[in-house]
Parts: structure tokens; C-alpha cells; sequence
């Protein structure tokens, strides 16, 4: 009963908050008198041939895997109350450095790919880590810090691909930084499409998709079960509470950070080791602010955040049939702007009403003995950081269900 | 058993020389510091030879510049002082840039005035319901309005600039129909322009003394002049009326106010609908400098809003000294990439003295470390001629770090900001 209760209550959020978005888009979309009916039938569908929805599958996954890193990254931060908004930041300088790194050596198959890797994952972790140090000993709040490293880090990556990495020639419309040898690529999944009995997309399904299961799941371990992970989710709920019981909260905040940075290094790696093999302007922008919706969406969980990588993806990859369609492909934005908000209002409610049955629960569970005995925490009064807000009632609501 | 803290006005006691220097408190030393700055920013451009640095066209620019900023600020001052972190100040500012654009190509810059206010009104509305009404975290609602404010420009855009016989696309509008007024002080600027004379014999102190005053006074907007004066106004509706005392008093303990009989949610709500107006008033400004709305065209400045009001420490005056000082970075960075580069001899010269400063009171690794940052900065100063554009382009934003950096620790801010105030829940 418990168990399909909290089930029910959180699952109750995201399809409350998809709902009303849906409603909210089709206002939008009959208002300038297109038939939303007709354009969501343009966004659902893949193709007519088996090739073409293949096709259309492989792009969403494409699209879905730097998108629940992204998303991820952000969520690790979340779940300790810290704020990384300059996920975009770190993973753009992170991206370019790796793509300058892994054009200029030449090593064996894996060794090249794990050292592009490597030295995306170090910068990433690096540019996050002044963050951290810049909270921990300057008392800047990273929330303003992190968009201020944005902002620094898209110009020093500009600087750089015009600079100093630029490999393609002068006069080349698109900017490029010199392509990776080919021991630096990573190899595609298509192989194992075909062995499952389905077509042969036209785009190669990135491998990548392994790495960041493989990450999610050691994030989801991470989380759960070590130490670090108990210590990380303890301070999101109560920095004061996690204090006294003997974590070092500045540590904490750096090892977050990095660690946070260190998967958004991860972000732009997918495109590249798969697809682009070079960084250019044309590169593959606004993951890190996306990412924010989606571990928003995704109630920083790593499952979730693989569903709502997944529904983001697929709502992006409308974009184009939508244009076909003589519609905007805007809508998706709207889209997905309108499922943030709602799902983070969805949330609210889901928080209150968890903890009203809980109260009542505990109330009917306190009333014949006297009422000190503690209703399984059901009376706690949410009692927050000025930052822990939001993981902190999320984490509540499901503490006081527990 | 909250005890009440007393502002600490008091001076504390210094050497002999400066105890003298700074006797009239707080205010007098703040006066000394501008002008020890400024005297500074004169040196430094009589070493340099960069004329830019002080110039009266640079002025200029950094009042047009600051203007966005400090009205971005403004509106996060009546957010937070209300106790709402307005993270969205960036969305509303890009909404007021866009209904700017849409009603000044219709109606001349009045309409754009009052298109952009009220689109930034629209975002304000919208985070006033979620973190308000709903209680969601405020810096998530504000993440959630940025998102959705770029999409719903952009969609806007498409719908409404494509195919519009006056011009216009799917990232920009048609030109405005008209301009704001401006003006320029007779005498001093305009006619004799004696300032501008003054200006032009490059002396030490005087001519960028010159620099200044001019690039202050001359090709005034009116509407520059009423959004400088909102600062004082600020002040006065937030420190010298009921309505100010009530809105402050739910940034600091909503359920004593509460509990007095403050309509808490209403004066939230007010504050918030003011701070979307202000940050759209700002888009506004953003779209008579271009003449035209262009997307992306805020750049971050609703942001860096929200650093100078921190900078200012939550108050109007503060405040308006953060978004000048940003202003002038980006004001410089616009005007003379050349100039950007004797900045470096600024930074070198402050982190020298901050060096000695911790230095005498024994800090060893923040004096280490200011003296080698300091002396990296004389070696670029010395070694680059010109700064690459992309790295010219962030230097309001490091300024931004740095001076936050440097200067978090000693700030207060409202006591509730940021914390979800539920009826009954404290």
C-alpha cells in the first residue's frame, strides 16, 4: 500500500506537469491557428517505413545520451543543494580542450579515446572546482559564480577556436579545431542494431550510450550506498543536521562540485567521439541549460533523468518535421519550458499533499499514547537552507512516506 | 529570544593617519575610495597613453550600459528586499527587450517603453505564482522563466518578424519608428562644449575629471535621467515610507510581519510585479541602443545585474556604484580593446595594495597569492598590445568574480531571502 502510494505520488508530478504543458501547447498552437491535433500527430510520428523509425529511434537516442549526462551533472549538485548553472561552461571548455588534446597525440584505439576522455572529464571537474573553492573560502554563492564562469568559459573557448586551436583554414565559413585521428573515434552501436534483426540507420547510434549507462548507474550507486553519498544527501537535507553529525560541509561542497564537473566534462564527448570529431561554431549548444530542466524533470533521480533526457530528445527531434509542417518549431520549446514549470509546481503540490497524509497518518497513529512518540518523522516542519530548497522538500516528501 | 543587531556604523580603530582620513564613517570612506580610484584610473592612463580609458565617448557608453544593469538591479533590490530570489531577471529583461521591439516598430518609443514594461511585468506575474502562491524554490522557478522566456521570444518571433512587410526575421524586429529624446547640458557640453575642451588637453586628473562630467552630460536621454533618478526614489519608497518598512520587513521575518497584520503574500506579490517591470524597462533601454530588438541581444545582463546587486549589498546606492562599475568594463570593452589591456595595470596596481594589506596582518597565502596574480597582471600588461575579442568580451563578467570575490564576505543579505514562506508552516 505504502510502496504503490509513493509510487503513485511520484509519478503523479511529471504526468500532472506533461499534461498541463500538452494542454498549455495546444492553447498555444490553436491560437495562431494551426491544428494542435494535427501537430502533435506530426511530432509522434517516426516514419512509415521500419528504416525510417529505426532512423528516427537513433536520432533520439543520439540526442537523449549528452542530455542525461547533462542532466546528471546537474543533479549531483542538486542533490546537495548547490546550484551548477555553469554546467554549459564547463562542458563547452571541456569539449574543446579534449577535441585540441586528442588532434594533436596519436595512441593506440582505446588509450587515445580514454586520454580525449580524460582530459575532458579533468577540465570539466577543474572549472566547476572554482565554484566550489570560490564558495568555500570566498563566500561567493555559486549560483551567480557559475554564470559568471559561463560566460568566461564561451569566450575563452571562442578565444581559443579562432586562436590558438584553430585547425581549419582562413576564410572557412564554420571554424573548426583540427579533426581527431580516426584511433580517436568511438565506435558505433549499428552493428548491434542489425544483429538484432532491425534496418541499418543512416546515422550511426553513438556508443557513447554505454559509457553513460555505465556513468548512471555509478552515480545511482554512488548516491545510495557509499559513504560520500550518504554524506551528500544528508547536507542537501539539512546542512545543520549534517554538521553536527561530523561531515565536513566545505569539503563536501569542492568534492561535489568536482564531481559534478567531472560528468559535464562528459557532456560534449558523445557528439564528438561519435559524430563530429572536431569542435567547431557549429558544435552542439545549450546542453548545460537543458540539463537543468531535465534533472529538474527528472526529480534528480538517475532513472528519471534518463526518461526526461529521453522525452526532451524526442521532443527536439519534432523540431524539424514541425518546420516541414509549416508550424514553429519553437513550440518545442514552449514545450518544454511549460514542462519545467509545471513540473516543478507539480512537484509543490505532490510535497504538500505527501506530507498531509503523512501528518494524518501520524496523527492517527499518535492520538492513544501521548504525543511524544513521533509519527515516523511525519510532523517535521520543513525547516530549510536559504539554497536546499527544492531537493530538500522533494527528499522530505519521500522521508516522510518512509 | 532574537536579540536586535545594531548596523555597524561604528568606526573601528585604524592607524593614526587613516583614522583621521576616514573619521566621518562609513560614508566618508566610501568617498575616499571612489576617489582614490579614480585618481588610480587617471594614473593609469597617463602611464598607458590609452586615452579610452577615460574618455568622454567611453562615459558615455558606460552610462548607457550601467542603465540596463542598474534597472535589472533595481529590480532585484524590491524582489529580495521582499524576500524572492529573482534568478529570473534575465527572462524578463529578454521579454521587455522583445515587446520593446514588437511595439516600437508600431508605436515609436513610448509604445516600446510600455511594451517592454509590460512583457517584463508578464515574467514577474509568472514567478510571483510559482514562488509565491505554489512556494516552489525561487531559484528554480527563475531557471524555468529564463528557459521558457528565450523560447517563447523566439516563437513570438517567428510568428509575428517573418514576412512582416516593415522589415524584421525570426532573431530580430523592425527598426523602432522613432527615438527617444535626448539632450545636452548647454554651456558645459554642448555650444562652447568647455568641458570637451578641457577634455582634449589630456592633463593629469583635470581632463579626465573632464572626461567624465561630459560623458555624463552630453546626448542624455530623458529616460536615462528618470531611471537614474529611480535610484534615489528607490531609497525613499523602500527606507522612508510604510509601504518600504512592511515590503523589507517580509525579506527579513515574513511571520512577524505576518503577525502584525502585513499582507506578506500581496507585498510579495507587488515586489515581484515591480522587479519583472524594472528588469523589462531594462530590455527596453538595451533595444533604443541598438534601435531594434535582436535576440540574444541581453547577454547576460540581467545576471550581472543580480552580481551588482549583491556587489551593492542589497541597496540602492550600492547598487547603482555595482552596475557603474560594470557598465565601465563593458562600456570600455565596446569602446577600445587596446584599453582593456592598461585595465591590467589596474589590477595589478589593487592587487599589490591588497598584498600589503594582508601582508601587515600576517594572511600569508591571500598575500602570496594577490602578489603573484598582481604580478601576472604587470606582465600582461607589459607583454599584450591587444586582447583578443573573445577574451575582451568577458571582461565585465570577471570583473563581476573578481570584485565578488573580493568582496562577499562583508555582506548582509535580507535574512528570509530565498526561503519559501508558507502561512502556518514557521
Amino acid at each position: 500500500m505504502s510502496v504503490v502510494r509513493r509510487i503513485g505520488l511520484a509519478l503523479l508530478a511529471p504526468a500532472l506537469a506533461i499534461g498541463v504543458a500538452l494542454v498549455i501547447s495546444a492553447i498555444v498552437i490553436a491560437l495562431i491557428g494551426e491544428d494542435p491535433l494535427a501537430a502533435f500527430q506530426v511530432m509522434t510520428d517516426l516514419g512509415d517505413t521500419p528504416a525510417q523509425q529505426v532512423q528516427s529511434i537513433v536520432v533520439i537516442l543520439n540526442r537523449a545520451v549528452p542530455l542525461f549526462l547533462s542532466g546528471l551533472a546537474v543533479s549531483v549538485a542538486f542533490r546537495m543543494g548547490l546550484f551548477n548553472i555553469g554546467v554549459e561552461g564547463q562542458y563547452r571548455l571541456a569539449t574543446i580542450l579534449a577535441a585540441a588534446v586528442g588532434a594533436a597525440v596519436t595512441l593506440p584505439g582505446p588509450l587515445h579515446v580514454l586520454l580525449i576522455i580524460a582530459v575532458a572529464v579533468v577540465v570539466g571537474a577543474i572549472w566547476a572546482g572554482i565554484v566550489g573553492v570560490l564558495k568555500v573560502t570566498r563566500g561567493v554563492s555559486e549560483v551567480i559564480s557559475s554564470i559568471m564562469l559561463n560566460f568566461i568559459a564561451l569566450g575563452l573557448a571562442s578565444y581559443l577556436l579562432t586562436g590558438p586551436l584553430r585547425g581549419s583554414g582562413e576564410g572557412a565559413s564554420i571554424v573548426t579545431t583540427t579533426p581527431i585521428a580516426e584511433s580517436g573515434w568511438f565506435p558505433g552501436l549499428n552493428g548491434l542494431l542489425t544483429g538484432l534483426g532491425l534496418a541499418e540507420p543512416r546515422t550511426e547510434l553513438y556508443g557513447f550510450l554505454v559509457v553513460a549507462i555505465v556513468v548512471g548507474v555509478a552515480i545511482a550507486v554512488l548516491i545510495k550506498r557509499t559513504r560520500f553519498g550518504f554524506d551528500l544527501r544528508a547536507t542537501g537535507l539539512s546542512p545543520s543536521a549534517a554538521a553536527a553529525s561530523g561531515v565536513d560541509a566545505r569539503r563536501m561542497v569542492i568534492r561535489t562540485m568536482l564531481l559534478s564537473g567531472a560528468i559535464a566534462g562528459l557532456i560534449g564527448m558523445p557528439d564528438l567521439l561519435g559524430d563530429t570529431h572536431q569542435f567547431g561554431t557549429e558544435f552542439t549548444a545549450g546542453l548545460g541549460f537543458l540539463g537543468i530542466a531535465v534533472a529538474l524533470l527528472g526529480r534528480n533521480s538517475p532513472l528519471g533523468i534518463a526518461f526526461a533526457a529521453l522525452l526532451f530528445a524526442f521532443l527536439d527531434r519534432a523540431a524539424l518535421p514541425l518546420q516541414f509542417a509549416d508550424i514553429p518549431s519553437s513550440v518545442v520549446t514552449i514545450i518544454q519550458g511549460t514542462i519545467v514549470l509545471a513540473v516543478v509546481i507539480a512537484n509543490e503540490i505532490a510535497r504538500r499533499l505527501a506530507l498531509r497524509s503523512a501528518e494524518r497518518a501520524g496523527a492517527a497513529a499518535t492520538a492513544p499514547p501521548p504525543p511524544d512518540g513521533g509519527g515516523g518523522g511525519g510532523g517535521t516542519s520543513p525547516d530549510d537552507g536559504p539554497d536546499g530548497g527544492f531537493q530538500n522538500r522533494a527528499g522530505q516528501a519521500q522521508g516522510a512516506q518512509a | 529570544m532574537s536579540t536586535v543587531s545594531t548596523p555597524s556604523a561604528v568606526a573601528r580603530p585604524r592607524g593614526p593617519l587613516l583614522s583621521r582620513l576616514t573619521g566621518g564613517g562609513r560614508r566618508r570612506q566610501v568617498l575616499w575610495l571612489v576617489a582614490g580610484i579614480f585618481v588610480l584610473v587617471s594614473a593609469v592612463r597617463v602611464i598607458s597613453g590609452e586615452e579610452a580609458l577615460t574618455s568622454s565617448s567611453t562615459f558615455a557608453a558606460a552610462l548607457l550600459l550601467a542603465v540596463p544593469i542598474g534597472l535589472a538591479a533595481l529590480g532585484g533590490l524590491f524582489s529580495e528586499r521582499a524576500g524572492v530570489v529573482n534568478i529570473g531577471l534575465e527572462g524578463m529583461m529578454i521579454l521587455g527587450t522583445w515587446g520593446a521591439g514588437w511595439a516600437g516598430y508600431q508605436w515609436g518609443w513610448g509604445g516600446a517603453v510600455v511594451g517592454g514594461v509590460v512583457f517584463g511585468l508578464a515574467g514577474g506575474l509568472l514567478h510571483a505564482i510559482a514562488t509565491v502562491t505554489f512556494g516552489v524554490d525561487h531559484v528554480v522557478s527563475g531557471v524555468a522563466i529564463n528557459i521558457l522566456a528565450a523560447g517563447i521570444v523566439r516563437f513570438l518571433s517567428e510568428l509575428i518578424f517573418i514576412d512582416n512587410p516593415a522589415g524584421g526575421g525570426a532573431a530580430q524586429s523592425p527598426r523602432l519608428s522613432s527615438r527617444p529624446p535626448d539632450f545636452s547640458l548647454p554651456v558645459l557640453s554642448s555650444g562652447p562644449d568647455l568641458l570637451g575642451k578641457l577634455e582634449d588637453l589630456q592633463w593629469f586628473l583635470i581632463s579626465d575629471l573632464a572626461g567624465l562630467l561630459r560623458g555624463l552630460t552630453s546626448d542624455v536621454g530623458v529616460l536615462t535621467v528618470v531611471a537614474v533618478l529611480m535610484i534615489p526614489g528607490s531609497y525613499l519608497l523602500l527606507w522612508r515610507t510604510a509601504f518600504g518598512l512592511r515590503l523589507r520587513s517580509c525579506g527579513e521575518n515574513p511571520a512577524a510581519a505576518d503577525s502584525l497584520g502585513v499582507p506578506v503574500y500581496r507585498l510579495k506579490y507587488v515586489a515581484v510585479l515591480i522587479s519583472g517591470a524594472l528588469a523589462g524597462l531594462g530590455g527596453v533601454f538595451l533595444v533604443f541602443v541598438a534601435n531594434i530588438y535582436r535576440e540574444g541581444q541581453t547577454a547576460g545582463r540581467g545576471f550581472i545585474g543580480l552580481a551588482a546587486l549583491i556587489f551593492g549589498n542589497w541597496r540602492p546606492g550600492g547598487l547603482a556604484a555595482g552596475a557603474g562599475l560594470f557598465g565601465f568594463a563593458d562600456g570600455l570593452q565596446l569602446r577600445s580593446r587596446t584599453a582593456v589591456v592598461a585595465l591590467l595595470l589596474l589590477v595589478a596596481v589593487v592587487l599589490v595594495a591588497v598584498a600589503v594589506y594582508q601582508a601587515r596582518r600576517r594572511n600569508v597565502v591571500p598575500a602570496v597569492l594577490a602578489l603573484v596574480f598582481g604580478a601576472a597582471a604587470l606582465v600582461g600588461f607589459l607583454t599584450i598590445d591587444e586582447l583578443p575579442p573573445g577574451i575582451v568580451f568577458f571582461t565585465p563578467h570577471l570583473t563581476t568574480l573578481l570584485v565578488l570575490s573580493l568582496a562577499s564576505q562583508r555582506l548582509r543579505p535580507p535574512k528570509a531571502d530565498g526561503l519559501v514562506y508558507r502561512r502556518g508552516e514557521h
